[in-house]
């Protein structure tokens, strides 16, 4: 589903990833964990598009298509989904256009059926109720004076209406108390299925308790530098980064 | 490929101004130029009384005297006033048309295509009820629910046909709001106007209906000088529109509008205009040149005038519809976006004029500048001895798409009242690159996204707009910032 080969991204003059491998299959959920700075947040925008993001070796095949060659609405379109770290504000508009808007921008790249107002409203209020989203944060402008659980409770919300084939979710645990990691771990949970994979990107542990992941991978000094089952987040938990970034340097 | 093709068919509409076709008709013209003959030629076609033949030559030798301004951030080639046309009109027959059998198909398709009825059993892009005057060139071509009005008692029709039909009002307030030494612009329009619509609304009626007037110009090389009046007696209450277009050609052409409104006691007035005269072309060649004078008298007590304004076409617009708050307890509002893309210019803004006590005034502007346009807002707020606890709050946004364009605020505040209170507040930003990537990776086109954005930088105006026009509006900005990205 996902394959990336021997990745080098520089952002400016800086290498930040250093020759990353990573495989993920058709309905896997991966985790990687890492410390800071160790190119995390790098690896989920080289895999949306970002601008500034420069691949200088490598390559990334996903569904068996050059990634790369791809602007970022069209890899969404293609089911790639990234929840960000720091979800964006947009004033004036709201959260409701917003999603109509990517929603029937993405189902005209795939061929469907746009939605009219009304099939919009049902279908999106039938993801609503698990996230704890009401309508009035719907009627608010997008991630616009949101508390941090309401801007990543709508960043899942955003997940589930835009139907991904792959979701990147980056540190999507950051600046949540302990409920709110609940509502949103349960809410990404609901959304594995066996057509749809997902790499979560975290520096904690907790996080996992919510999503499992079938794999995880350690990320340190622009590499993957160790794989192995949810344990492996456990070990971490217990011993930290400090082995992996001496292992790397 | 079905994406590549996509891409090659939007890069193929993008800077396409979608109404700049010419409509080929016979025309009725003045010689070129400007002189007393050609004031006394429009004068005898419009078969008026000599006062106003007298007014007009009184203006016109007043324009003589004038110097054109120089005071607002725009620049332009010096208009030759010689080397233009001040009268052109469909030909059919002698005097305007009396049905509309009687007016040249052409015409009829001409608006057809512009999506306005002239057909009452037809409506203006899904909006029921709105009685429209189309006003191309020089003259009038129709009034749509004339008689419907006028079973209210309402007048509506062009003021050609009012100056004949009803010269005591006309004659009472034509002048009175922008008299005719006002400025360059507005002394020019006085001398040479052509059309326009009048509207009287009487004491306590609520007009069942919107009003609207759609301007075009067609014919080359000619100014259009639309003169529009609206007493709206006290008590009344009536919501009314104007929209413009006009073809691409690679000369400049002048349009200079006054527009003058009377607001008795009690009296409300809405009105809204979507401008969308042609922009010129990316490098700056041909457009409109939109030189425009528009206030409110608000004369009674509890008045209220409500200015709002999308200004997306012209190359240079120039404009600041006012409100002269002379009733106590009257208010004034202006909402306004200006969009600039490619080589536009526009300075625009307004006046509050605060007389009466207690009166009080609302601006919210926004202005949104790409490509090398520049867009600036100009606006006063003048409290007088006698404005007692007036205020004013003044909101001006700008917003900027790339590096070459630029966007100035230059507010002018006078108060000579101590109880009067006025608040200004600015911002300046960017569409910024991280907004527009979260757009994408949900899917929206960078296009899409940019219009979005603006859209909802927009908000507070667009929502004042009648709700039909609102969405055909939000589209508009759509379309005049294709291509400022990327």
């Amino acid at each position: 589903m996902l394959e990336i080969n021997n990745l080098h991204v520089n952002v400016g003059e800086t290498e930040i990833l250093k020759g990353l491998n990573l495989k993920i299959n058709a309905g896997e959920v991966h985790a990687i964990m890492g410390p800071n700075g160790a190119g995390k947040s790098t690896l989920s925008y080289v895999l949306s598009g970002r601008v500034g993001y420069e691949v200088t070796k490598g390559s990334i095949i996903y569904q068996g298509k050059n990634l790369l060659d791809m602007e970022p609405e069209k890899r969404a379109g293609e089911g790639i989904f990234l929840a960000f770290q720091y979800p964006v504000e947009i004033p004036g508009v709201s959260t409701m256009n917003f999603l109509k808007a990517a929603v029937n921008s993405v189902r005209k790249y795939r061929g469907k059926k746009e939605f009219d107002a009304m099939e919009f409203l049902k279908f999106v209020r039938e993801q609503t109720k698990i996230l704890n989203i009401s309508d009035d944060m719907l009627k608010r402008a997008v991630n616009v004076g949101f508390s941090g659980g309401e801007k990543k409770r709508a960043e899942v919300l955003q997940m589930a209406v835009l139907d991904p084939i792959l979701a990147v979710l980056d540190e999507t645990d950051s600046g949540l108390d302990v409920d709110a990691l609940r509502i949103v771990g349960e809410g990404v949970t609901a959304l594995r299925s066996s057509e749809r994979s997902m790499l979560v990107i975290t520096h904690y542990q907790r996080l996992l308790d919510y999503i499992v992941p079938d794999v995880v991978h350690v990320l340190a000094s622009g590499k993957i530098v160790d794989t192995g089952d949810k344990n492996l987040a456990l070990e971490l938990e217990k011993n930290g980064y400090e082995t992996y970034s001496e292992a790397a340097a | 490929m079905v994406a590549v093709k996509e891409t090659l068919d939007q890069v193929q509409t993008v800077e396409k101004y979608k109404f700049g076709f010419v409509t080929d008709i016979e025309v009725d013209q003045a010689p070129k130029g400007l002189n007393e003959d050609i004031i006394r030629f429009i004068s005898k076609k419009k078969d008026e009384p000599s006062w106003l033949l007298d007014w007009r030559l009184k203006a016109y030798e007043h324009w003589l005297g004038m110097e054109e301004p120089d005071w607002a951030k725009v620049g332009y080639p010096k208009i030759d006033y010689q080397d233009a046309f001040y009268y052109s009109a469909p030909k059919s027959g002698d005097d305007g048309p009396e049905t509309l059998d009687d007016v040249d198909p052409e015409i009829l398709e001409t608006y057809k295509k512009l999506g306005i009825p002239l057909h009452e059993q037809e409506v203006l892009a899904g909006v029921k009820n709105v009685a429209v005057d189309a006003v191309f060139d020089s003259v009038s071509v129709a009034t749509t629910f004339k008689e419907a009005l006028s079973k209210e008692g309402i007048i509506f029709c062009p003021i050609s046909e009012a100056v004949k039909e009803y010269p005591e009002l006309v004659r009472k307030y034509l002048g009175s709001v922008v008299p005719y030494s006002d400025n360059f612009f507005a002394t020019l329009n006085s001398a040479v106007f052509t059309d326009g619509s009048f509207v009287y609304i009487p004491k306590g009626v609520d007009c069942p209906m919107e009003l609207s007037t759609y301007f075009r110009i067609n014919a080359s090389n000619t100014g259009q000088f639309e003169r529009t009046l609206i007493i709206a007696d006290e008590g009344s209450k009536v919501s009314y529109l104007e929209g413009c277009t006009a073809p691409m050609r690679d000369e400049n052409q002048l349009h200079a509008a006054v527009v003058e409104l009377v607001l008795l006691d009690d009296a409300d007035i809405k009105y809204s205009t979507v401008q969308n005269w042609y922009p010129g072309d990316e490098n700056g060649v041909g457009g409109i040149y939109n030189f425009v004078t528009k206030r409110a008298a608000c004369r009674g007590k509890n008045s209220k005038v409500s200015w709002t304004q999308v200004e997306t076409g012209s190359a240079i617009t120039w404009k600041y519809p006012s409100c002269i708050l002379q009733g106590d307890n009257s208010v004034g509002e202006f909402y306004s976006v200006a969009i600039t893309n490619n080589c536009q210019q526009a300075d625009t803004g307004t006046k509050m004029i605060h007389l009466g006590k207690n009166t009080s005034s609302k601006i919210i502007a926004k202005g949104i500048s790409a490509g090398r346009s520049q867009s600036t807002y100009r606006g006063l707020v003048k409290m007088m001895p006698k404005a007692e606890e007036a205020r004013n709050y003044t909101q001006c946004d700008s917003l900027l798409i790339g590096k070459k364009c630029g966007a100035h605020t230059v507010p002018y505040i006078e108060s000579r009242n101590q109880s009067a209170k006025v608040e200004h507040e600015a911002t300046t930003s960017k569409i910024a690159d991280d907004q527009l990537f979260y757009c994408r990776q949900r899917g929206i086109s960078e296009e899409d996204a940019v219009a979005l954005i603006v859209n909802g930088f927009c908000r507070d105006v667009l929502q004042e707009l009648p709700m039909e026009f609102a969405v055909e509006a939000q589209k508009l900005v759509g379309i005049s910032l294709e291509g400022s990205v990327g």
